[in-house]
C-alpha cells in the first residue's frame, strides 16, 4: 500500500500509486459515475438545458446519500430545492469524478490544487457509496482490526480503510 | 412564543418571522472524517482552523452544529456547496 498523499510546492499534492491501486481507484470512481451519470434529471430538454431536474429524492440509499434533502421537516421546500440544485450538483460530482480517472495511473501522480480538490470530492463521494453500502459505523476502523480475513466483508472493509487513509493524508497535504 | 407573534398564523410553518434568520446545519454521520469536515467548513466558510475544529466536535458529539446563518438564499448556497463536498447539510428558519 502507498504512503499516501504529501504537499508539493505548488500547493497541491502528489501522491505515488502502484499499479493496482490505480486500477482500484478507477474502477470504485467509475461505478460512482455510473450511478451518478444517468441521472434523474427530467427528459424535457428545455428543462435539462436550464438544469431543473427531478424534484423526488432517489430511492436508491447511495443516491440519497450523495444527494441529501437539503430540509429535514419541509418536504415541498426540499422538492423544490432538489428541483433546481440537483442538476447542478450531479454536473459537479461527474467532473471531479472525470478529473479524477484522468489522472489516476500507476506512478507518481501530481495533483495541482483544483485537482486535488476534485479528487478530495471525489474519494469522498466513494467513500460515502461503499460507507452506505457496507452501513459502516464509525468505529469501522476498529471493527476491520478484529475482522477475520476470511469473513466476506473483509475485502470491501480493507478498501474502504484504505480510501480513508487516501483522505486523510490529502486532507493533511492541502492544509 | 412571545407577544410579537402575529395572529394570523395558518399553519406552524417556519416561515411566519421574516425577522428571524435562516440557519445551515451539519449532521453527524459514520462516513466523513473529523479532519476532512474541519477542513470543508475552513474551505467553504472561510473560519479559522480553531472555529472549524469546534463546530466540527460539535456535530461529531452532539450530532449536529449550525455552522452559518443569514438569509434564507444564503443558506441555500451554503447547502449546496457543502452537498458538493459530501457533508449531510439541511437549512432550516431559527426557531428560538
Amino acid at each position: 500500500m502507498s504512503m499516501g498523499f504529501t504537499a508539493t510546492r505548488d500547493g497541491g499534492a502528489a501522491i505515488l500509486l502502484d499499479a493496482g491501486e490505480a486500477s482500484i481507484l478507477r474502477s470504485l470512481v467509475a461505478q460512482v459515475l455510473g450511478l451518478v451519470q444517468p441521472g434523474s434529471t427530467d427528459d424535457d430538454p428545455l428543462q435539462r438545458a436550464l438544469g431543473i431536474g427531478s424534484a423526488q429524492a432517489p430511492s436508491d440509499p447511495v443516491l440519497a446519500r450523495l444527494f441529501p434533502s437539503a430540509y429535514a421537516d419541509d418536504d415541498e421546500a426540499a422538492a423544490e430545492f432538489r428541483r433546481y440544485t440537483e442538476a447542478t450538483l450531479r454536473d459537479g460530482k461527474r467532473a471531479d469524478a472525470e478529473v479524477l480517472l484522468e489522472t489516476a495511473e500507476q506512478g507518481k501522480v501530481e495533483l495541482s490544487p483544483e485537482q486535488a480538490q476534485s479528487w478530495l470530492r471525489a474519494l469522498n463521494d466513494v467513500r460515502l457509496a461503499l460507507g452506505v453500502r457496507l452501513e459502516v459505523t464509525e468505529e469501522v476502523h476498529e471493527e476491520l482490526a478484529e475482522m477475520a480475513e476470511d469473513d466476506p466483508r473483509y475485502p470491501a472493509y480493507v478498501t474502504y480503510d484504505w480510501l480513508t487513509y487516501l483522505q486523510d493524508t490529502l486532507v493533511r497535504a492541502l492544509w | 412564543m412571545g407577544s410579537t407573534a402575529p395572529v394570523e398564523v395558518e399553519r406552524p410553518s417556519v416561515d411566519v418571522r421574516p425577522d428571524l434568520p435562516w440557519l445551515t446545519i451539519v449532521w453527524n454521520d459514520p462516513v466523513n472524517l473529523m479532519s476532512y469536515v474541519t477542513y470543508v467548513l475552513q474551505t467553504v466558510f472561510g473560519y479559522p482552523k480553531a472555529k472549524a475544529e469546534k463546530l466540527m466536535l460539535d456535530v461529531h458529539h452532539k450530532g449536529k452544529a449550525v455552522v452559518a446563518s443569514g438569509t434564507r438564499e444564503e443558506m441555500e448556497r451554503d447547502v449546496q456547496i457543502l452537498h458538493s463536498y459530501g457533508l449531510w447539510a439541511t437549512l432550516q428558519q431559527d426557531s428560538t
